[in-house]
């Protein structure tokens, strides 16, 4: 039983439809995201669920897993705050801006949080290194990128998300 | 002069260039209109040829020149726009595309007209979800209008364009890989030949282009190429973004024409560098950069591609990262090592095995750990690396290496070294 394709069947047809019938296999990533959205990461059920619809392997599935860094295998926080301390990002303080944040959250780069909530990730450039320093938040099928940041503001937001989370 | 003027970054003279009917108003879809209705797709090709636009995602490559490479006794054709935007310090595709889609896309569309494809690509980054989403909405839209779909404007030409996300690879940003990616595989280049304009999406005939370098389509074939040599310089003609960060007080997009000076970039319109400290030195493509010495003839220079390349660097994107005498080039190529090792996809070994060492010795030489042996065992694998790897990726991580190690030697002898050299 295909537990992908009964739940989301009309997203999957959409997504199948972008490409030549002949292609499916280019789907492999937009079919990945939509596995992921709600748990965050991929289960061995929704890797043979994506196999099965794109007549693959489950071996070709997974390598494309692990291959890109957005696909993920194994549960981590249920937001994964990637924080850049690429170099551009790095001359204008990112380094710093990571250690305060992970001091404030009690938690170390790659740590989640102990209610699970915020995972923090050191992540290379994210396209936005004029408004360093600058984070992506990923989580609940979502990209948001916060920039001009300070640790205040990124404290706030988690505050905002463990608000949303236990409401 | 329209030397002054915005093309790209338009929609910071134009508030609300992102919606369709603002676009519109200000001569939206004009171009596509005009193509359409009175130009075959072979003489858009050619105005673009002759307006002798350049590719500007970082090679350079004559725009036109790459689309007149399809065949045409194979079909059917793609379009694919470039937006995997990854290289470090590079910022401006995101800024188009939050600002301007309309301009890319209606760039997508005049191209897709040239080579007479029927489906367009947009390979986005992964981290550039919300872009994506937004691209979706806008192409929704245009299908609405009739501008999108098929026989548009009541001739028999059909046209569709989709957004793909990518899941985060610098690598992909290489169009090779890019393919690779959009086909469903791992984002690893291809052996080249067959180049993509023969052999590309799904074994078919493909242009590929960077989203700046389609979003020019649009105003070349509005206004003609004879406008767009009138700016910027005779080889490089038009305007680029430059992506200014670093240090550097006033950071982000400038958009100005090719051959503008660094210095103008740096000082009059980034505001100089912070606390007043000097200059020391400028990576004009990112850290796939050669370094260049901040020296008043290389703040003289002017930024278009002959010029960069006259003095040892390239232009590549336009990723002007700016460093200042407080920059320990040690702790410089450490980060920009630590990224290639990160991103390096592995199907070759010298980029693979490479790019580990040199990330190994540059913490090393960081930590001051390091004998001048080991400085010279860096320059040995970087030389190692040189001209043996599959695609740019591998042969870009050494350029940051060779040229801090040549040109700063100072900042490579260890502490006690240095001590003993000034008691001595």
């Amino acid at each position: 039983m295909n537990v992908l394709m009964q739940r989301y069947p009309d997203e999957i047809a959409r997504i199948l439809a972008k490409y030549p019938a002949d292609q499916k296999r280019s789907a492999v990533m937009p079919l990945l995201y939509l596995a992921q959205r709600e748990l965050g990461y991929l289960t061995r059920q929704s890797i043979q669920d994506i196999a099965e619809i794109l007549e693959l392997s489950t071996t070709e599935v997974s390598s494309v897993v692990g291959f890109y860094t957005l696909l993920h295998d194994e549960p981590g926080g249920r937001y994964r705050l990637q924080v850049c301390t690429d170099l551009s990002c790095a001359l204008r303080g990112a380094d710093r801006f990571l250690e305060q944040l992970c001091q404030n959250l009690a938690i170390r780069v790659g740590e989640t949080t102990p209610d699970g909530l915020v995972m923090v990730e050191e992540v290379t450039c994210l396209a936005g290194c004029d408004k360093s320093p600058v984070f992506q938040l990923q989580g609940d099928g979502e990209i948001t990128y916060y920039e001009n940041q300070t640790v205040d503001k990124a404290m706030k937001l988690v505050e905002e998300l463990r608000r949303h989370a236990n409401g | 002069m329209p030397t002054a003027e915005l093309n790209l970054l338009r929609h910071r003279d134009i508030p609300g260039l992102d919606r369709l009917s603002v676009y519109q108003e200000h001569g939206g879809f004009g171009a596509f209109r005009k193509a359409l209705m009175s130009m075959t797709p072979d003489q858009v090709l050619q105005e673009v040829k002759a307006s002798a636009l350049r590719g500007r995602g970082g090679a350079g490559f004559p725009t036109g020149l790459k689309w007149s490479f399809l065949p045409n006794n194979v079909w059917p054709h793609y379009v694919v726009c470039n937006a995997d935007e990854s290289e470090p310090g590079t910022f401006k595709d995101r800024e188009i595309m939050e600002g301007n889609p309309f301009q890319l896309l209606e760039g997508v569309m005049l191209t897709a007209y040239a080579v007479q494809a029927h489906a367009a690509y947009i390979y986005l980054r992964g981290e550039f979800w919300q872009i994506g989403k937004e691209l979706d909405k806008r192409i929704a839209e245009l299908e609405a209008a009739g501008l999108l779909g098929d026989n548009l404007l009541g001739k028999p030409y059909s046209l569709r364009v989709y957004t793909h996300l990518g899941a985060g690879a610098y690598i992909c940003g290489e169009e090779t890989a890019l393919l690779e990616s959009l086909e469903g595989k791992l984002g690893q280049p291809r052996l080249r030949p067959p180049f993509p304009a023969s052999f590309g999406l799904f074994g078919k005939p493909t242009v590929i282009n960077n989203v700046e370098t389609l979003a020019n389509v649009p105003l070349i074939i509005e206004r003609g190429a004879a406008w767009f040599h009138t700016i910027g310089t005779e080889k490089s003609p038009g305007t680029k973004i430059f992506c200014l960060s670093g240090c550097i007080n006033q950071p982000g997009n400038y958009e100005l024409p090719l051959g503008t000076p660094f210095r103008k970039l740096i000082y009059e319109l980034g505001g100089g560098i912070p606390g007043g400290r000097a200059i020391k030195a400028i990576m004009p493509a990112g850290a796939s950069s050669s370094i260049i010495k901040a020296t008043e003839t290389a703040l003289d220079t002017p930024m278009d591609y002959e010029s960069i390349g006259a003095i040892g660097s390239t232009l590549g994107s336009a990723s002007v990262i700016v460093l200042d005498e407080s920059v320990d080039m040690r702790w410089l190529i450490h980060k920009t090592t630590h990224f290639f090792r990160h991103e390096s996809c592995g199907k070759c070994t010298p980029c693979r095995e490479g790019t580990y060492w040199m990330e190994h010795l540059t913490r090393r030489i960081l930590e001051d750990h390091a004998s001048q042996a080991d400085v010279a065992l860096l320059a040995s694998v970087a030389g190692e690396i040189r001209n043996k790897c599959l695609c740019p990726l591998g042969e870009f991580s050494i350029m940051a290496v060779t040229t801090a190690l040549d040109q700063f030697k100072d900042d490579f002898v260890r502490r006690e070294e240095r001590e003993t050299s000034v008691e001595g």
